[in-house]
């Protein structure tokens, strides 16, 4: 599997969320996200409660995908200490937050990942495994796929295409093959099957600067194409839009496309998938315990409004779920066309 | 007035609704008709797009090309797909082109002393 240093590694400008954030709004747009918010009578953007506790555990991944809005790779170090741990699955006992969604970096290779999914499932939570497929195909992972089905964890897993150029142009060299099998051996567990109550949730995102397409009828192709070629099942397929943040961003800077992806994604507000956008229901925990409005926020280094508490260890439900949510130009990503978010598509 | 030195310049097709300037009425028109082509109808939106790419080819409109490029791939066609659909325009333009052979075959028997 190929695998390329993180904009960190390279000591790459845009691995920085404050010059990310500069670069993004460097780009004229003929309306700021708080304007076109305003325009659909949701200006200021506030939540409608914390659904979901979405942690990232840290940023260290097998594979270093072009679009990863994370930056995230082997090279990378962080990884939530204990106490920070902690201090999630504290805030899941004391408060009744129906899910708990872990993501990453690969978020299986943090040491108390077991744990964390134990007591989250112990707790009686939905919990999200947000997983990136190849790592149950390495050795010291081989567990995962019966470890996640015992625990009847719901998976999220990425697959960019359904072919194996498109995926591997996008997440590394024989990345479709190996993911392929790991379908294949999820399916044999039983997730994706019906009647199983094992979710397997595939998530695509298009392999360049464009919208990705309609959520109900590609999911009909994949099913289709997986199936027919791979004698692969999954539950449902959830189209996301690439987020113009960390090694998108640098892409899209290399390609001269920044400006002209980011009005195309400003050109396709959508009100109804901006009324939906997962941060009115989602609180994102940072590997350092830092509180966000989203994970794409959390990479910018842009996070919960100043006058709620910042940290997990100051969780205040109510505060909270009070908060204006933190926008910038990026937040239009979750808007264009059919909107977009951890779930897929926000309308239809 | 742009400065640039080029009949054709990709950030024009933003200004493409500058055209209604001339006559407001029969833009409005054409940009009726031309929504309700590209609905979903009898043809999904993604086999019109391939459609419209391919003839964007045959009648040689860089503004069509990427403005059908980008719609093909965002109605979920990929490189094979819109390849193939490339292949059609061109296959039709090269045909329309050698089916004028048999004009040319009519000419020389008028002309020849072929039986």
């Amino acid at each position: 599997m190929t695998v390329l240093p993180t904009l960190q590694k390279q000591q790459h400008p845009l691995a920085s969320g404050a010059a990310q954030l500069a670069r993004l709004y460097a780009v004229r747009l003929e309306r700021s996200f708080p304007r076109a918010l305003d325009g659909a009578g949701l200006w200021p953007l506030q939540p409608t409660g914390i659904d979901i506790l979405q942690v990232n555990v840290g940023k260290k991944c097998n594979q270093t995908c072009r679009h990863c809005h994370v930056d995230a790779g082997p090279d990378r170090t962080e990884m939530m200490p204990d106490d920070v741990l902690e201090a999630c699955l504290a805030v899941l006992r004391d408060h009744p937050i129906p899910t708990l969604d872990i993501t990453g970096g690969a978020p299986e290779l943090h040491p108390a990942f077991r744990r964390l999914v134990t007591t989250a499932r112990g707790l009686g939570r939905r919990v999200i495994d947000r997983c990136n497929l190849t790592i149950t195909r390495l050795p010291n992972y081989r567990y995962l796929p019966a470890f996640l089905a015992e625990h009847q964890v719901e998976i999220v897993a990425s697959l960019p295409y359904y072919q194996a150029r498109q995926t591997d142009t996008q997440r590394g060299d024989g990345v479709f093959e190996a993911s392929i099998a790991a379908l294949q051996e999820l399916n044999a567990l039983g997730y994706g099957q019906p009647g199983t109550g094992l979710v397997l949730n595939l998530v695509t995102n298009p392999v360049g600067a464009f919208l990705p397409p309609a959520q109900a009828a590609a999911e009909r192709e994949w099913r289709e194409r997986l199936g027919r070629q791979h004698g692969v099942v999954f539950t449902h397929l959830f189209t996301i839009t690439n987020m113009p943040v960390s090694r998108f961003l640098e892409h899209l800077d290399e390609r001269q496309q920044t400006e002209a992806y980011l009005a195309r994604l400003a050109q396709a507000f959508n009100p109804a998938a901006a009324a939906g956008v997962m941060c009115r229901t989602t609180l994102s925990v940072g590997w350092d315990g830092r509180l966000y409005d989203c994970d794409f926020n959390q990479q910018l280094d842009l996070p919960v409004e100043s006058r709620v508490p910042r940290t997990i260890f100051e969780f205040e439900a109510a505060a909270l779920a009070g908060r204006r949510v933190a926008v910038a130009p990026h937040c239009f990503g979750c808007t264009a066309g059919g909107g977009s978010s951890c779930g897929g598509a926000l309308d239809g | 007035m742009t400065d640039h030195q080029h009949y054709y310049h990709a950030p024009d097709l933003a200004r493409f609704a500058e055209v209604g300037q001339g006559n407001p009425e029969l833009w409005q028109k054409f940009l009726g008709w031309y929504s309700a082509v590209f609905a979903e109808g009898a043809l999904s939106q993604r086999e019109k797009a391939l459609i419209a790419l391919a003839v964007a080819h045959a009648v040689q409109c860089p503004y069509c090309i990427d403005a059908y490029s980008t719609a093909s791939l965002e109605h979920g066609s990929n490189e094979e797909q819109m390849t193939e659909a490339v292949h059609v325009a061109a296959a039709i333009r090269g045909g329309a082109s050698l089916v004028h052979g048999v004009q040319m075959r009519n000419h020389l028997h008028q002309l020849g002393m072929q039986p």
